[in-house]
């Protein structure tokens, strides 16, 4: 079920440097999982596209949206006042599969802009073996704390001035992490070092996609991404991240 | 109030359609949009075998507008008429497959195939400026696309729309040589060769380098261009470029066109196609208009 609806916001706030958050009412929660995102509309008519944020939890009637500003619509996004109506569509995408988590290691890793729907995830996994591992830039973290309630939390920073210096890659590395299961969200560079991980261990990888996106609801065909198996739209191995995706098994995509 | 309208015998309810490769085959819209309330779908391209597209990135947004370079990714004739005609056919709105192509023979096939199928009318893409090879090699050459055209009309069972390209010297010429070699009406435009440049990677932003523009940037250049087809031919006109509201729209068939086409401004508003159509029966009232007809080219 996705909807296409004025949703209210009631509460936002920056959380660190350029990272902001947004609490909105809508009907969408009813429907949302882990993993999956909505599309936000700007309001300004020369911002044509929406922009696609992934759902960092989901509450009782609510959304919780983690974004950076990234752009003209992220900005207009950061400027908004609680009490204002935020069109959005949702929610989009496959998200997470949850019980492959269940009875396992588990690791759930973001990295930076990547890190919020792991929140969400953390939770439904909550009782599980499970590890996050967040990467961020440097001592300006967001969600550490909200990460803490849920799982023993691990954490990278580029500066080092934070937990393990370097990437998340280091963290396993380093602290000998071992799993069954990893699920993630992040940079291509990440996503592609998981996914080489994955294959050379026999880890089971679950990455999030990111990509260029008009409609979000698999029309435009924009957001593809290559795939070892005949996509279900146009069988020539190119899946839509919006619908297919954005979570696709690491080995099933070529990034 | 009368808002149908006819093109080569067939009868929309309305004036309203979807720009090809803006609302797939209806299917991923059909839960905001009852289809129903559409004149006509007008489907995403489809060739005779699957296209992969072109690499990402594949859109990207400009001031007032967008790029895409999808280069007409698409599962082929076969899948799509087991699919998506059938899933069409379940709603009461006329079926306008837009058919593209590599060779003249390979159009011809496509429209071969679709023959015996229960579609309204063709829309023959001589004009995505993304791909390499024909499609816009057909659009860009006035003779090319009279060739074009008269082999697909020997071998089309249903009326053949010939969508245009913007991207040409005079577009009444191309208009010309459609309806010369026998088209049953003509849609324009398809959308305008852009490019972005990333100035922070040095790089082009689409992996295609260009890519065709569309949204309300562009409605002036397409509004301008239908009028211009409007005063050479006398098949009818399925005009398109950046409409988002019943104003757009009114633009457009007063400036010559019998139908008009919601492309981009699906992505903005998934609801922009019924918006239209119902702001359309507004301005009819306010103006008191009567029959929708009485507004085609009535601007000279």
């Amino acid at each position: 079920m996705q909807i296409c609806e004025e949703a209210k916001l009631i509460e936002t706030n920056e959380l660190s440097d350029g990272i902001f958050e947004m609490y909105i009412k809508t009907r969408v929660a009813s429907y949302a999982k882990p993993g999956q995102f909505v599309m936000v509309y700007p309001k300004d008519s020369a911002t044509l596209l929406p922009r696609p944020i992934s759902i960092c939890e989901v509450s009782d009637g609510e959304l919780r949206l983690v974004y950076r500003v990234q752009g003209k619509g992220t900005k207009e996004f950061s400027l908004y006042k609680e009490g204002e109506t935020v069109k959005i569509l949702g929610p989009l995408g496959n998200g997470f599969p949850v019980e492959e988590g269940k009875g396992k290691r588990s690791i759930l890793i973001g990295g930076g802009i990547g890190v919020p729907p792991i929140l969400e995830l953390a939770k439904a996994l909550k009782g599980e073996d499970v590890t996050i591992l967040a990467g961020y830039r440097n001592r300006d973290m967001f969600l550490d704390e909200d990460f803490k309630k849920q799982a023993p939390l691990e954490v990278a920073t580029e500066d080092g001035s934070v937990g393990v210096k370097g990437n998340v890659m280091d963290v396993i590395r380093k602290k000998n992490l071992k799993c069954d299961v990893i699920f993630a969200c992040g940079p291509m560079p990440m996503l592609r070092a998981i996914k080489k991980y994955a294959e050379e261990n026999g880890v089971t990888a679950y990455i999030s996609l990111e990509e260029r996106m008009a409609c979000g609801v698999g029309a435009c065909l924009g957001c593809v991404c290559k795939t070892t198996h005949k996509d279900s739209h146009s069988h020539v191995n190119n899946a839509r991240v919006c619908t297919e995706g954005p979570v696709f098994e690491a080995s099933e995509v070529e990034i | 109030m009368n808002t149908s309208v006819k093109i080569a015998g067939v009868e929309f309810k309305n004036p309203v359609t979807t720009a090809s490769g803006t609302f797939g085959s209806g299917m991923e819209y059909s839960q905001f949009v009852d289809l129903s309330r559409l004149g006509a779908v007008t489907t995403k391209g489809v060739a005779l075998t699957p296209w992969q597209g072109n690499p990402t990135i594949r859109v990207t947004e400009v001031y007032g507008g967008m790029l895409n370079a999808i280069g007409l990714q698409n599962p082929g004739i076969d899948v799509f008429c087991e699919r998506d005609i059938p899933f069409l056919k379940k709603y009461d709105t006329k079926i306008i497959v837009n058919v593209c192509g590599k060779t003249v023979e390979e159009y011809v096939g496509v429209v071969e195939k679709l023959s015996e199928q229960p579609v309204d009318m063709l829309e023959i893409n001589v004009s995505c400026p993304n791909v390499k090879e024909g499609a816009i090699a057909f659009g860009q050459d006035a003779k090319a696309l009279e060739n074009i055209t008269k082999e697909i009309k020997k071998a089309a069972k249903q009326p053949v729309i010939m969508k245009l390209s913007p991207n040409v010297t005079k577009i009444a010429d191309m208009a010309r040589a459609a309806e010369a070699a026998g088209a049953d009406a003509i849609s324009l435009i398809n959308t305008i060769t852009g490019m972005k440049i990333d100035i922070n990677r040095k790089t082009f932003v689409l992996a295609n380098k260009t890519g065709g523009m569309s949204g309300p940037a562009i409605k002036p250049v397409a509004v301008r261009m239908v009028y211009e087809c409007a005063q050479a031919v006398k098949i009818p006109i399925i005009g398109m470029g950046g409409i988002s509201c019943a104003e757009d729209a009114i633009e457009f068939i007063l400036a010559g066109a019998t139908m008009v086409a919601v492309g981009a401004a699906n992505f903005t508003n998934p609801f922009a196609t019924v918006e239209v159509i119902d702001g359309i029966e507004d301005y009819m009232k306010r103006q008191n208009v009567t029959d929708i007809n009485e507004l085609i080219g009535a601007v000279r």
